[in-house]
């Protein structure tokens, strides 16, 4: 059924709809809106059999998803930001287990300095923490992805985080196709777990594995990983089957088939790419769009055969790998390897800064003009940056940094964008 | 595509407007987005929110820059904040007051504006009366719809029962009426002003 609705609320339906047994969740901007959601459909009585666990942290609500995982329960949680890092030891540990827990990730920026806002830092923060990846680009792909999300973890016994840009999705109320619950068990079967804890047949769970095999259980992982590869795309076309819509898959191709210039992305941000691509495709330039889905496990052929017969590719990503620069672009760069391109990493949207299409329109002519350098920050500051560095330079006790850069920006209250 | 700007403080239900009018959009069967500012959430503190309305899927996800409306619920913010930044020459404007442009000190920003864009709807008096709260943006709501007739009133009802239920839901419909009416009539009048000077 078409509804006009806020994100967050629509995932929660999705949820729901997926029958959770254990729904466990500590509060934290911008997912909140997910959980109350839930809370109060498990509390009506619309999600059956289903139980809410109010937990007293991020830490303790991946345990308790650990622990009625392993029981057999279709278990959800969410975070964001600080929470997830809050909760990491226990991450690494559900999908080292290999517990198919389900977790929307609302991502925001990580501090310090301490920001609400969106960008990608928290999420790529665990891309090496054994977790499926999956990006939304917009608030019905993040519905419909987690209703993938299940299937998938089930299938493969990995857990499966979905990510969705905090405030911009899960705060953005617009048209989403909430499916009917036939149609949801139509393509979600019941749970049938590879390990339970049940008194009545006991196992342990959880050994402690020596160097004479740990190599293998965590090759074992990867493996898993590589087999996600392979059922991403085939869940996609059984999603289109049931649903009548294409939604998830590895990767999204927009206008890439003769294109010179490819820009690759994550998440909500490809829409105003794309909005832009259009713009510079009516002026005669060859640029298109590759979207990642699925970060973890990445899709490294299906990203090489995409650039192969380009000349560029401007990696534009909501992350920072400090002293580096790229996170995502590390891994396309991979999959360019002894291709002979040019490549370009694009710092953007950070904590919450508008990414534009002005902005977009001015990067992508430089780099299809050959101008533009191996790594960008888009839109920054140089003045704020370039004062703090000399005040640094000049005084020892300068004082906390982010605290004088606001003060040389001055109110910003009055601003629009 | 149409885009509009609300522009209040925390607490006045900036946010809620912009989803409502979403949602009365999405009613005549267009697709629409809302989303509020990403800035810091006080009561009291200035608060943007804003809507695209198109015919087709929105794909736009940058703040709203260019507005083809705005909506100030409150007219301190004037003094504050560059409300009118991006605003397109000739588009719509609705405050909430019961002061004239001119009283407001806006009489040369807008001097070659249609006088039908030009609206002004004593919201929070409304709102108290009907609602027995200040709370604006409802019948701010109920004028955006007559002065732009982007969205109908029965729509602008409907948003109002998919956020409201019982007394609260029936008195923000009696709010929104009385707004609807207070600006169509004004409308009419600026446009007769208008073809008697032409």
């Amino acid at each position: 059924m078409l509804k006009q609705t806020e994100g967050s609320h629509a995932v929660a339906e999705a949820v729901g709809l997926c029958r959770p047994e254990v729904i466990c969740a500590y509060p934290i901007s911008p997912q909140t809106h997910i959980v109350e959601g839930l809370g109060e459909m498990v509390k009506g009585g619309e999600i059956a059999n289903c139980e809410f666990i109010n937990v007293e942290s991020e830490f303790a609500a991946m345990s308790v998803a650990i622990g009625s995982s392993a029981t057999g329960a279709r278990t959800y949680t969410a975070t964001a930001s600080q929470g997830l890092l809050f909760m990491a030891e226990a991450v690494y540990n559900a999908s080292g287990l290999g517990l198919p827990i389900v977790m929307t990730v609302a991502n925001r920026a990580i501090g310090a300095p301490i920001n609400i806002w969106n960008d990608h830092t928290d999420a790529l923060s665990q891309r090496d923490s054994g977790w499926i990846q999956l990006f939304a680009e917009t608030n019905q792909e993040a519905l419909d992805l987690h209703i993938q999300a299940f299937k998938l973890a089930e299938e493969v016994s990995l857990p499966v985080m979905v990510c969705m840009d905090g405030f911009i999705l899960t705060h953005a109320y617009e048209r989403v196709d909430i499916p009917t619950q036939e149609q949801v068990d139509a393509f979600l079967p019941p749970y049938e777990p590879r390990q339970v804890l049940d008194p009545t047949e006991p196992v342990s769970i959880g050994a402690m594995v020596g160097p004479e095999a740990f190599a293998e259980v965590r090759y074992l992982a990867h493996a898993k990983q590589m087999q996600a590869l392979e059922s991403i795309p085939h869940l996609a076309e059984q999603f289109r089957t049931v649903f009548g819509r294409d939604s998830g898959g590895l990767t999204h191709s927009y206008l890439t088939d003769d294109a010179e210039t490819i820009v690759v992305a994550m998440g909500s941000v490809l829409g105003t790419i794309k909005d832009t691509v259009d713009q510079m495709r009516a002026a005669g330039e060859k640029i298109g769009v590759l979207g990642i889905t699925s970060y973890r496990p990445f899709p490294i052929e299906n990203v090489r055969a995409a650039l192969q017969h380009v000349r560029r590719v401007v990696v534009l990503e909501k992350s920072l790998a400090v002293g580096i620069g790229g996170v995502l672009s590390t891994d396309v760069r991979m999959a360019m390897s002894g291709l002979d391109l040019h490549g370009h990493t694009v710092v953007a949207g950070l904590g919450g800064r508008a990414i534009t299409r002005k902005s977009l329109l001015s990067l992508f002519t430089k780099a299809v003009h050959g101008e533009l350098g191996h790594l960008t920050f888009l839109d920054l500051d140089w003045n704020v940056i370039n004062k703090q560095l000399e005040r640094e330079r000049k005084t020892r006790r300068s004082g906390p940094a982010a605290e004088s850069m606001l003060r040389d920006i001055g109110v910003i209250a009055s601003r629009i964008g | 595509m149409f885009q509009v700007r609300i522009h209040g403080r925390g607490g006045q239900g900036v946010v809620t407007a912009a989803e409502m009018l979403s949602i009365a959009a999405f009613e005549e069967g267009r697709h629409a987005q809302a989303f509020p500012s990403f800035g810091s959430e006080r009561t009291g503190a200035p608060v943007v929110a804003f809507c695209r309305i198109a015919d087709q899927e929105i794909r736009l996800r940058e703040p709203i820059m260019e507005p083809d409306a705005l909506i100030i619920q409150d007219p301190t913010l004037l003094l504050q904040v560059d409300v009118f930044s991006g605003l397109k020459k000739g588009g719509y404007i609705l405050i909430n007051t019961s002061r004239s442009f001119d009283e407001l000190g806006l009489g040369d920003y807008v001097r070659d504006w249609p006088g039908d864009r030009l609206c002004t709807v004593p919201a929070t008096d409304l709102s108290r009366k009907h609602v027995g709260r200040p709370m604006p943006n409802v019948p701010l709501l109920a004028g955006f719809a007559a002065a732009s007739g982007l969205i109908r009133l029965e729509s602008v009802i409907k948003a109002i029962g998919a956020k409201f239920a019982d007394k609260v839901a029936s008195n923000n419909v009696a709010a929104a009426t009385a707004a609807y009416q207070f600006v169509a009539d004004a409308v009419i009048k600026a446009r007769h002003q208008e073809a008697a000077h032409a």
